[in-house]
């Protein structure tokens, strides 16, 4: 049958070069665009000059933030009901933020001529640190808003605190824990870009761009513009990674639609890595203070957490509507806690806007990150193993359904038995011998476990939506004459091999191989409306959907057969990929057959019209809930403070695995995320709000030598609400390793009485922390 | 200024201004678009291509430095037909996921087993150290690259 390993189709394209991503792109007469960004952090603007500019003999166009005005377009909404400036107008808010927009018949003259533009700035003072956000004598960023007096964005709580404040009253121990999960950006190799192309004649305005949500962008543009939306197709062609960053609409992108209208000619935008590292949607940045209340004998009863969620600019985060913190609210874990209770304040600062990307499944990175961490900080505490106290407290298998203190219902799991694989693979005891040996000698080796849930697969339609847009995601699917097929879904690859996975989920329905089923997906005048990729929900909700259309097909080849077979639907049973008469495997017809007798001549039955093409729309009953075990070895040098990872076992259980092979290779390349994140990206900000992470060279990627050779280990255990009880994986590993990194840096730096540091833990970060002198990661190094 | 490269085998003469960068040429000029863009510092490595059978970063090569060299992208390692070893090893051991390092990486790998025929672990770990992935987290790029010496190594015998 179809489901296993198989190779990708799309590797043909990729492995000669043939890849089209949107830079690729390109259309007869097509322009360039640059975009003129602030240096400042906060500056009123006193005038524009694009005089000069204009003149530039390659320029076609200047737009600014006034010409946007003249059109309703100066601004734009977010994808959290906030406004987000498209040009500037009145302040710049940020460092990078979008100035003016130039037009030219070449990349380097629309480059040249952005230094032709006079900007009068009036620096304002910049609210960088998000601690000090809500201070009294704090400037005010967004007086774009009515009325706005502060820079307070939102509060919102989840839990009952009540009961949480009682255990902790009685609680025989309890820990509290400061952590910063700084601020990161995704950073896809490929940059954020469009390509533009406006008919004046037709009306008609495409756009290709790297978007994991081509359907949400139309209708967004045709609310922004006010263009009609079927004279609105995007296109998302080839992506060169998405992880999150590329689900919201940027401004550049609307600039490029403007400029397209204003010259009548297609435009490219595409921004170099400074700008997409210092604009474009970054993640994290939360801001806890976590406290555990327990048994002496290990046994967690409550968990409390307060946020400062620091948001930008502008409040501009992707999540369904109801929760302003995302998933954040799943913090109490994988553990069977009686009392949990959050509460998150966001604020806005003079940074980019962003904050849900980065394969966080809706923040709960933050939140896994918190537990996991808190955890071991009880465990320290309590001078007890971590392994041994997750153990203890882990949700059992009979719990589920579980029912979590924040109201969230995990469907199903095992998470004893993944735990203990971990540490059979990782040889856990045999590690902490050589642990005890080490630190005999002075040696700084550390063993850190995480454990996670998560909750993917956004989601029930009564629950979530994006600007009033419920979550669920349709399918349709055709199968030609010959028995081949074509599946069209919402969803969008940025490199998760929807091609294949997909087309080898209705192979499976059909019984047909999975090489004779095309997928065709990011193009919105070529599929149904859904919300698309991200926050692992490609496979809970569209795979589903895919099953689920396939199988309506299948019921009405069912029918078709019967006629073919002069017997009554009832009669026949579904079989090796075929439908035959029930104990009578000779008259099999298989789908090939059944589909030209659909198109042919063949008397149908009353209520068949023919054909067995069908169309579903997938509203996920609950989300879907992968976890896994983690287990990191670090070395570290005392020295320098350089950590080594010397081996990393993960165990995954993301339910039935449709291609193992994929899934695997999203595991890895989560793993290596979350070295990055722990060990290397730094993205601080000094007190003017300059921003230090805005190149690879400043913003560190982990390469080959950094990671090491990932070590996996797999439980199943079956969604029970989806169809063929897959659950997501995409942002497993991401979600998951960082607390197991830092948890091992922490281990291994016991013998200094440390129990905490923040990430990134740089060379540097690590030997002050040795010293007993950590620094903020999120601010220039005092 | 007038220059000349060839690329892939087949040479291309063309008028280009002095500040032109190689990886422009290539995916501009000459519609060459397998070789990516990425970040501008030599970071990255998606932008990797042979110059005399070297990698190099082509967005930190200026165009008319390749005048009268041989360049090799990723459209030319297949040949008449037939693709190289190091490609089908990306295909084989899962070695791509967006594929937008890929051609990079391929670039690389074929060179290091050009001068490294059976290379270990270690020694595929530092060729392509200077090449981000972002999808794979490496560990099927170094399985890919060892299938590559291995096919490689049995075609020998």
């Amino acid at each position: 049958m179809s489901h296993g390993r198989m190779h990708r189709k799309e590797d043909a394209r990729f492995i000669r070069g043939r890849g089209n991503y949107t830079d690729d792109v390109r259309l007869p007469g097509m322009l360039y665009g640059a975009i003129l960004r602030s240096p400042y952090a906060h500056a009123r603007i006193v005038s524009v000059d694009a005089s000069a500019a204009e003149a530039h003999p390659k320029v076609r166009a200047v737009i600014i933030g006034q010409t946007l005005a003249g059109l309703g377009l100066a601004w734009m909404p977010t994808l959290s009901r906030d406004t987000q400036a498209v040009l500037a107008t009145d302040k710049v808010r940020f460092q990078g933020q979008e100035v003016a927009f130039v037009v030219a018949e070449d990349a380097y003259s629309a480059r040249d001529a952005l230094e032709l533009i006079d900007v009068e700035y009036e620096p304002l003072d910049a609210v960088i640190d998000a601690r000090k956000a809500l201070d009294p004598d704090a400037p005010v960023i967004r007086d774009d808003l009515e009325g706005r007096t502060d820079n307070h964005v939102f509060d919102w709580e989840a839990g009952d605190g009540e009961r949480a404040d009682a255990l902790f009253a009685q609680a025989e121990v309890t820990v509290a824990q400061d952590m910063l999960y700084p601020r990161v950006h995704p950073a896809p190799l490929e940059t954020c870009g469009a390509v533009a192309d406006f008919d004046k004649v037709t009306g008609k305005l495409t756009v290709w761009c790297p978007t994991q949500a081509p359907h949400a962008h139309r209708t967004l543009y045709a609310m922004v513009a006010g263009l009609p939306e079927h004279k609105i197709r995007v296109i998302s062609p080839d992506i060169g990674g998405g992880f999150g960053g590329k689900v919201g609409i940027y401004p550049g992108y609307v600039c490029a639609i403007v400029g397209s209208i204003v010259t009548g000619r297609p435009v490219k935008w595409m921004e170099d890595r400074s700008e997409n590292l210092m604009s474009t949607s970054f993640a994290r940045d939360y801001h806890m203070r976590g406290e555990i209340a327990a048994t002496r004998d290990g046994r967690i009863r409550a968990i409390r957490v307060k946020v400062l969620a620091d948001h930008g600019a502008f409040n501009g985060t992707a999540q369904p509507t109801k929760f302003p913190a995302g998933f954040f609210h799943v913090f109490s874990g994988s553990y069977d806690i009686e009392a949990a209770h959050c509460a998150v304040t966001g604020v806005y600062t003079n940074k980019a806007p962003g904050g849900v990307a980065y394969a966080c499944s809706f923040r709960i990175t933050e939140a896994v990150y918190l537990v996991e961490r808190m955890v071991d900080v009880l465990a320290a505490e309590l001078g007890m193993d971590p392994a041994e106290l997750r153990l203890r407290n882990l949700i059992r298998p009979e719990q589920f359904p579980y029912r979590s203190p924040t109201g969230w219902e995990y469907d199903s799991g095992d998470y004893p038995r993944a735990l203990r694989l971990a540490m059979d693979l990782a040889g856990y005891d045999k590690l902490r011998a050589e642990q005890a040996d080490r630190r005999a000698r002075g040696e700084l080796m550390g063993i850190g476990v995480s454990f996670f849930t998560e909750a993917v697969g956004a989601g029930p339609r009564k629950h979530m939506d994006i600007l009033g847009l419920g979550m669920a995601d349709g399918a349709e699917l055709r199968v030609h004459p010959t028995g081949k097929a074509v599946l069209r879904v919402s969803c969008q690859t940025q490199g998760q091999g929807h091609e294949t996975t997909f087309a080898q989920i209705v192979g499976q329905e059909l019984g047909i191989p999975a090489d004779d089923v095309e997928v065709v997906h990011g193009d919105t005048d070529q599929t149904p409306f859904g919300l698309g990729t991200y926050g692992s929900r490609s496979t809970p909700v569209s795979g589903a959907a895919a099953a689920i259309v396939s199988r309506k097909v299948r019921e009405r080849a069912r029918i078709v057969a019967a006629a073919m077979l002069e017997a009554s639907p009832d009669d026949l049973e579904w079989a090796d990929g075929r439908w035959a008469v029930v104990g009578d495997p000779a008259t099999g017809r298989s789908m090939a057959e059944i589909a030209l007798a659909a198109h042919s001549d063949l008397e149908l039955p009353e209520g068949v019209e023919g054909h067995l093409d069908a169309v579903t729309v997938y509203n996920p009953p609950n989300l879907t809930y992968p976890f896994g075990a983690y287990i990191c070895v670090v070395d570290v040098d005392p020295g320098t403070g350089q950590v080594k990872v010397r081996r990393f076992v993960a165990v995954d259980d993301c339910g039935v695995r449709i291609n193992p092979m994929i899934v695997e290779g999203q595991i890895h390349g989560g793993l290596a995320d979350g070295i990055g994140m722990a060990l290397m990206q730094v993205m601080a900000f000094d007190e003017d709000g300059n921003h230090l992470g805005a190149s690879f060279m400043d913003y560190l990627l982990p390469t080959a030598m950094e990671c090491p050779s990932w070590e996996l280990g797999e439980t199943v255990t079956p969604s029970p609400t989806h169809p063929i009880g897959a659950k997501g994986v995409g942002e497993s590993a991401t979600v998951g390793s960082p607390a197991a990194v830092v948890n091992a840096v922490v281990d291994a730096l016991a013998p200094y009485g440390v129990r905490h540091a923040d990430m990134p833990l740089t060379p540097a970060n690590v030997w002050r922390v040795i010293n007993g002198n950590p620094f903020r990661t999120d601010l220039a190094i005092p | 200024m007038r220059i000349t490269v060839s690329v892939n085998g087949q040479p291309h003469t063309r008028d280009v201004e002095p500040r032109l960068l190689l990886v422009h040429f290539l995916r501009d000029e000459l519609g060459l678009t397998g070789t990516h863009w990425g970040c501008d510092t030599s970071n990255c490595g998606v932008c990797t291509v042979q110059l005399d059978g070297v990698p190099v970063k082509s967005c930190t090569v200026l165009a008319v430095m390749a005048d009268g060299h041989e360049v090799t992208t990723v459209e030319g390692l297949e040949r008449d037909g037939e693709l190289d070893a190091v490609q089908k090893g990306f295909v084989e051991c899962h070695g791509l996921q967006c594929g937008f390092c890929t051609p990079g990486m391929l670039l690389t790998a074929r060179r290091l087993l050009d001068t490294v025929p059976d290379p270990d672990e270690g020694q595929i770990r530092e060729a392509i150290s200077g090449q981000l992935c972002r999808c794979t987290g490496y560990e099927n790029i170094v399985r890919s690259i060892r299938w590559a010496a291995a096919a490689e190594g049995e075609a020998r015998r």
